[in-house]
């Protein structure tokens, strides 16, 4: 049967699984758009107010459901506006599949209206991209594209559909066979004598420690990670996107590392003897220093990407493969052991921690951020996803809202893109309609994208929408703080009233100032089937430590004092 | 420490496919990742949607595989090899232009073409064009023997590469092209008319 190109896009999409798309529509995506509505029954389309939100869309629904995420845009400056989703997701290995809209093959390279040269713009920020010249590609080409953007080390691809080829009627065959890219097969399995290497040095280890990354979770590695830390008795410590590798509340998890990980897991890094790198990349964010990071440590490195071993870190054991495969090789031939000084000595570093906590301060008539993070644990049993902006309130999140379960906390970790946060759950929220989602946003990075409140409202999308307004940029007003002697250029903010302005979306919402005021307000917000928005009015000037400042050494962290010291 | 050996230069042999903008994703791999590169050339192959790079690189091993490894991770490279200890062959070719305006310079020149894989390839009363091919050594060496006659333009191709023996570089392998055409007619394979 002939099909017109828009037509063999939707049936495309269907036959890779897709059914909701984020999208926003103009002169060059028309046709497609046009033909979306021979297919609203199977393929549901959200128009997004701003098309960053329907790339941090499509990036939530991926990272929630481990499925592809797609969006739509049209040329010029509906695909501009995709950038910096495209980036965020490129960073954090995010699978979305994004569908542009270009002008008609003659008129490309003549600056033609809404021309932007879109493959170009973004290919150091997708893990591959087509521009289609033939409408006879396009099948394959969006197949190839979603095999490419979910295997291997998953990534954003962009498919740019010049209107003509949109238009152009062919025969449509889809084809049933797999993908095979001559160019392009993603590492699998270990080779006996990396297992042997590795199994060596786990075996002579005294102070080991897994250092467990998003790519845990990205191969589903979850159980064969906790059986490797069970049976050798390591203790795990945690990247930010690890969180949900390892249920926070068993007892080897030790935290997360980096800048404002748990100083018992960045004390622990710079005195271990082995370190087990499993899907993550040493960032420097994680390392702080890398001339003094770990440096008694032997290093094993296992992940999907060959370029990360010894990119950043030089490892003593390198395998580039999948994880799931390669600790299921490895776990038969793994023998019992067990550390206890060593994790004694971890254990009074974690008790040190505790007694810092900022629970334990007494502040009569301040709201704190860890606070309200730690309540909104409690009152979603901890096991609402939560999806995070960038800033102060984001660490927060990462300290005071333990996650027992993968792919329960979203949050743009390489990129830091503020406004990522909201869009993302509401992704998230499609990709997973039975779960709880709560949105965590800084007052900043939600007036980004803070749009997509008409498109959560016109899809009545049921997320909860926490702001954390500290009249600050706050993570920045940090760092003058600490490092530019409080001079507060361009941090403090002239905000709306949030709470007008969700009425004025239609959202339901509440104020809260106090902390005795915080549970009726998530019970409030945990009623209504549909967006809600809960303004915290938090204190202005808070610091998230511990910290590391940006290059210095992992062990060197600025600690809050115990209360008695303060 | 392997830095200390940075005089050593290796090189980085490539297949790619040759289709638009693959010269684009290669460069752009090597300005975002601030790779350093001698040379870089690319040429086609006796395979039709295949062509083949040689990159030459001014640093030890170790940072030549970290080029490797990221070109191989551009879906349109199917194979990188680094050509580091293997026995190999490489070539690189020059075209000097000299001046050759008296009989001096002109017995230099045939005396120094004599002693060289080198030949003149144009002569007229002003200028020679000479032709030089050999490893790069040899070239510097040739270039650094006629400059006193006076180089008045030079171009050079850079290094090409390959492996001695039967250890041949190329794999077995179906291109993109014949993939996707495989499909378009997979009428009578596994392709779907719907
Ligand atoms: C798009 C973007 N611009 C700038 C920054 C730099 N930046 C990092 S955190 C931050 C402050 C965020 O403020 P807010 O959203 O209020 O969160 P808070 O830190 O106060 O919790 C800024 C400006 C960024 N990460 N992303
Ligand atoms: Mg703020």
């Amino acid at each position: 049967m002939k099909l017109k190109g828009s037509e063999i896009i939707m049936e495309s999409l269907l036959r890779e699984g897709v059914d909701v798309m984020f999208g926003y529509p103009g002169g060059a995506i028309l046709p497609t758009y046009d033909a979306m509505s021979l297919y609203e029954d199977r393929l549901h389309h959200v128009l997004v107010r701003h098309e960053q939100g329907a790339s941090h869309m499509a990036d939530g629904y991926a990272r929630a459901t481990g499925k592809v995420g797609v969006c739509i845009a049209t040329s010029g400056p509906g695909a501009t506006n995709l950038v910096t989703g495209l980036a965020t997701a490129m960073m954090d290995s995010s699978a979305i599949v994004a569908i542009t809209g270009q002008v008609p093959i003659p008129a490309i390279g003549s600056d033609a209206f809404q021309e932007t040269d879109v493959t170009g713009v973004t290919l150091p920020i997708t893990k591959h991209n087509y521009l289609v010249t033939d409408a006879r590609d396009l099948a394959y080409t969006i197949k190839e594209a979603f095999h490419i953007a979910r295997t291997g080390r998953p990534g954003p691809v962009l498919v740019d559909v010049p209107k003509d080829v949109q238009n152009a009627e062919t025969e449509f065959i889809w084809p049933e066979a797999d993908i095979e890219l001559p160019g392009y097969d993603p590492p699998w399995s270990a080779r006996e004598y990396e297992l042997d290497a590795a199994l060596r040095l786990i075996a002579e280890a005294e102070r080991p420690i897994i250092l467990a990354g998003h790519g845990i979770m990205m191969s589903g590695a979850m159980n064969e990670l906790r059986e490797l830390a069970e049976r050798a008795q390591i203790p795990v410590s945690l990247t930010l996107l690890g969180k949900g590798a390892m249920p926070e509340d068993h007892p080897l998890v030790i935290g997360m590392m980096g800048m404002h990980g748990e100083a018992s897991s960045n004390l622990a890094i710079q005195e271990a003897d082995l370190l087990i790198a499993l899907g993550m990349r040493f960032d420097d964010r994680v390392t702080g220093n890398l001339k003094t990071y770990a440096q008694n440590a032997k290093k094993i490195h296992i992940d999907i990407d060959r370029s990360e071993i010894n990119k950043n870190v030089k490892a003593d054991v390198g395998i580039a493969g999948d994880l799931k495969t390669i600790l299921t090789q490895l776990l038969p031939k793994l023998e019992g052991k067990s550390h206890p000084a060593w994790i004694g000595q971890i254990r009074d570093w974690l008790e040190d921690s505790s007694e810092r906590d900022i629970l334990n301060y007494e502040t009569p008539g301040m709201l704190l951020t860890a606070q309200v993070v730690n309540d909104i644990w409690k009152l979603t049993g901890g096991d609402a996803i939560t999806v995070t902006d960038v800033g102060q309130h984001q660490m927060l999140e990462a300290q005071y809202y333990p996650h027992q379960r993968p792919a329960t906390l979203l949050t743009s970790g390489g990129l830091g893109t503020m406004g990522f946060g909201f869009p993302a759950a509401i992704g998230a929220k499609f990709g997973q309609p039975d779960e709880e989602i709560w949105a965590i946003v800084g007052d900043g990075g939600f007036q980004m994208t803070l749009c997509e409140m008409a498109t959560a409202v016109q899809e009545n999308v049921n997320v909860n929408i926490a702001i954390i307004n500290n009249n600050f940029l706050g993570m920045v007003r940090q760092w003058q703080e600490l490092f530019f002697e409080k001079r507060y250029q361009a941090t403090p903010m002239v905000n709306p009233d949030f709470c007008k302005l969700a009425d004025a979306y239609g959202i339901p919402n509440r104020c809260v100032t106090q902390r005795d005021e915080i549970e009726d307000a998530v019970r409030f917000a945990q009623s209504i089937d549909g967006p809600t928005l809960i303004e915290f009015v938090v204190e202005k000037e808070e610091m998230v430590y511990p910290m590391v400042p940006a290059g210095a050494d992992l062990h060197d962290m600025k600690r809050r004092p115990k209360p008695g010291e303060a | 420490m392997a830095e200390l050996q940075i005089d050593s230069k290796v090189t980085v042999v490539a297949l790619v496919e040759n289709e638009p903008g693959v010269l684009n994703r290669i460069a752009s791999l090597f300005r975002r990742r601030a790779f350093n590169i001698d040379s870089l050339t690319v040429g086609r192959t006796h395979r039709p949607h295949i062509s083949r790079m040689t990159i030459r690189v001014d640093a030890g091993p170790e940072y030549a595989r970290k080029i490797a490894t990221n070109l191989q991770k551009l879906v349109n490279v199917i194979d990188v090899r680094v050509i580091d200890n293997e026995p190999h062959v490489e070539r690189d070719l020059a075209l000097i232009k000299v001046r050759n305006d008296d009989a001096d310079s002109r017995n230099t020149i045939t005396e120094i073409c004599d002693r060289y894989p080198a030949r003149i390839v144009d002569i007229g009363p002003k200028v020679a064009i000479i032709e030089m091919v050999g490893t790069e050594d040899i070239i510097e060496e040739f270039i650094e023997q006629v400059r006193p006659i006076g180089i008045v333009e030079m171009i050079r191709t850079g290094v090409v590469s390959m492996g001695r023996g039967t250890r041949i570089h190329d794999t077995n392998f179906i291109d993109r092209r014949t993939l996707i055409e495989a499909a378009s007619k997979a009428r009578r394979g596994n392709g779907r008319i719907v």
